[in-house]
């Protein structure tokens, strides 16, 4: 220790703070200070910390991949889901069963007279139709099942359960036990009952998007609807009835708030995130609900095909054509993980209990 | 129309009911039989120790909680279901936990602007931040503050936001329920002196409930001493300091701790025996007679009623 930097020289017995050992800040350092974090929002830093999670970001990928497949893919394949192929203009009742990136004889002939025939990506079917335009057309529905039906599921749970949260004593007390009876009900059983039912009242209305999107699609919209609400419904409420102890709640009120109001503003935002990501991993249940459906009959009509009744339609070659199953049976799988992990991922980032 | 008194609470009651069986349930008296007044740029406290009601009355006043029985007029007007929507532009509250106060999800704009969006109180964007910027400038808080969380403040910034949300309405009463008790001391003279500001620029009237009787001798006008749901006295607040003429009262002063060791060893402390009964039974006659050392029969067989002893002075006690 010296005096040579300016510093008085420490006597060894004083505890005064050794001077000699800091120093100055640099310029960079002191600018530091100046610049305050930019508030951020909460939805902000749960995206931070989403696109933190390598699993999430990989299974945002593989579903952005598959959107683009299906809304894409229809209009650059020529081939028609429920039609089929022609070569030249003439029907190719040969062309049954063909592996992936095979092609028929009459389209062998046609290639080497000059003619061009887009390959057949995942063959084709027992009906010699293109399978992969078949397995694009299946996973538009399953995925707009799974879409629709968290939606509905979404809403009815989130009007049910705030109202029964919020307004609480005797009325939370019926609607719940409404609750409770629905869901001690054997979900399945009344699946299978309401659809076939279903399937009849409206077989009669056939209006405009009714008879494109097939009675079947209607009623397992309905079913989802009318079933799977309930758990939605439990889960908001809780949410709500512990939000609402919160002096801010209060604060609002004692302002003028009306409840509308208390529940937009001060209520759901702060419960936003369980419900995100409840309704996250409800869209792989529903995706497998329908394939299911699809699988024992009950789905979609028959033209049109879903992943569980390409599968179902598979098991009966599955010896001689094992491709027909792995297809839309990979491509369940891969929808419902990566809603799975997104799921997960969501409340990872967002779930204030999970932060460190 | 201005009356004498700006608020005006008779006999109020509040009871909630408690499940004791299945189907049986008995009510729990927080507020049994309160009266009091509040004038115009008044500051009226409200001490008592934990759970004797005190912040229940507060949000009684506001209809936080439907009263069970008696009267509020505020300004000559019943305080009721129908009333009491114009009456929040004249009524306000502060709370008592600058944490849970404050929404986590909004800035302090909205949270001081929510009070505007509700009554509809301004005409356009421009002059909702203006005067949301002039409210965060009477209570001492930055313009660029406006933006940011209610996280990223200190409990003492967090409770201006409160009080700055209460003023946005322009109240004449603010209910301040234990503002400070949340806070450390040096913060608490902060904010006390502030609603002393407040009250000398803009006239309001505060019910200040608290549970520090020196805090509340500072700021208000007159105390009333709070005991299981009952005001046992009310004065001016010199006079409760100097002459505390109820039992409790007396007991609760000779607990305020000294600042003066020697004069702090040589002063008698006054310790009622045992513990608050519970509110669900309340012993009949006197409240506070299972720990009064002045209990005679006359306590046991009737409840004694708030009588003036001068001066404005009420104590309900048979021994006053």
């Amino acid at each position: 220790m010296n005096n040579n930097n300016g510093f008085p020289k420490k006597h060894p017995l004083s505890v005064q703070l050794d001077l000699t050992k800091f120093e100055p800040l640099t310029e960079d350092e002191k600018r530091q200070q100046d610049i305050m974090s930019t508030p951020t929002t909460f939805f902000k830093d749960g995206m931070r910390k989403l696109f933190k999670n390598p699993l999430a970001v990989i299974s945002i990928i593989i579903l952005l991949l598959i959107a683009v497949t299906i809304i894409v893919a229809p209009v650059i394949v020529p081939y028609k889901y429920s039609e089929i192929i022609s070569v030249n203009g003439v029907r190719d009742k040969t062309a049954k069963n063909l592996a992936p990136f095979t092609y028929s004889e009459k389209e062998q002939a046609y290639r080497e007279a000059g003619g061009k025939v887009f390959p057949h990506i995942f063959g084709t079917d027992a009906m010699s139709r293109d399978y992969f335009i078949r397995v694009v057309y299946g996973t538009r529905v399953s995925l707009l099942v799974g879409l629709v039906a968290s939606a509905l599921v979404l809403v009815i749970g989130l009007i049910y359960g705030s109202i029964a949260g919020y307004v609480g004593g005797k009325t939370d007390l019926i609607m719940m036990r409404i609750v409770d009876i629905i869901y001690s009900l054997p979900d399945m059983l009344i699946i299978i009952l309401l659809s076939v039912v279903l399937d009849q009242v409206l077989g009669g209305l056939s209006i405009g998007i009714l008879s494109k999107l097939g009675t079947n699609l209607i009623s397992i919209f309905i079913v989802f609807g009318l079933l799977y609400w309930v758990g939605e419904a439990r889960l908001v409420r809780g949410q709500i009835l512990t939000i609402k102890k919160n002096e801010y709640v209060l604060a609002a009120r004692a302002i003028g708030a009306k409840p509308g109001r208390i529940i937009r503003k001060h209520i759901l935002p702060n419960c936003i995130s369980v419900i995100i990501i409840s309704t996250a991993l409800q869209i792989p249940s529903a995706i497998f609900t329908e394939s299911f459906l699809s699988f024992v009959g009950l789905g979609v009509q028959a033209p049109m095909p879903s992943l569980g009744s390409l599968a179902n339609a598979a098991r009966e070659g599955l010896q001689s054509f094992p491709f027909k199953l792995v297809f839309p049976a990979l491509i369940i799988c891969l929808i419902v993980l990566s809603f799975n992990l997104l799921g997960d991922g969501l409340r990872d980032a967002f779930d204030p209990k999970l932060r460190k | 129309m201005k009356t004498k008194n700006l608020l005006e609470v008779k006999n109020l009651k509040q009871y909630f009911p408690i499940k004791t069986g299945l189907f049986k349930t008995k009510p729990l008296k927080a507020v049994d039989d309160v009266s009091f007044t509040v004038g115009h740029g008044e500051t009226l406290g409200l001490v008592g120790e934990s759970g004797c009601g005190k912040t229940t009355v507060g949000r009684s006043l506001l209809h936080l909680y439907e009263p069970t029985g008696g009267e509020i007029l505020f300004n000559g007007c019943k305080v009721t279901k129908k009333t009491i929507g114009s009456l929040r532009r004249e009524m306000q509250m502060v709370f008592q936990d600058p944490y849970s106060s404050l929404n986590p999800r909004m800035t302090v704009e909205d949270i001081i602007g929510e009070p505007f969006d509700v009554h509809k109180l301004y005409s356009g964007r421009k002059e909702r931040r203006e005067k949301i910027l002039s409210l965060m400038e009477l209570v001492g808080l930055n313009a660029e503050h406006a933006t940011r969380y209610a996280h990223e403040f200190s409990g003492g910034q967090r409770q201006r936001i409160g009080i700055a949300r209460a003023l946005a309405v322009n109240p004449k009463f603010i209910v301040c329920d234990e503002p400070v008790s949340a806070l450390d001391v040096s913060i608490q003279a902060q904010i006390i002196n502030m609603f002393e500001d407040l009250q000398a620029k803009l006239g309001v009237a505060y019910l200040f409930i608290a549970h520090d009787l020196l805090v509340v001798h500072h700021i208000s006008n007159r105390i009333a001493v709070m005991y299981l749901g009952k005001i046992v006295e009310i004065s001016d607040s010199d006079a409760l300091k100097t002459n505390p003429m109820h039992p409790y009262t007396q007991s609760l002063l000779s607990a305020i701790p000294i600042p003066d060791p020697k004069t702090a060893r040589s002063r008698r402390r006054i310790v009622p025996e045992g513990d608050v009964p519970s509110p669900l039974n309340v012993p009949e006659g006197c409240a506070f007679q299972t720990r009064c050392r002045r209990v005679s029969q006359k306590c046991t067989q009737s409840c004694p009623p708030l009588c003036d002893k001068g001066n404005g002075h009420l104590v309900a006690c048979w021994h006053a």
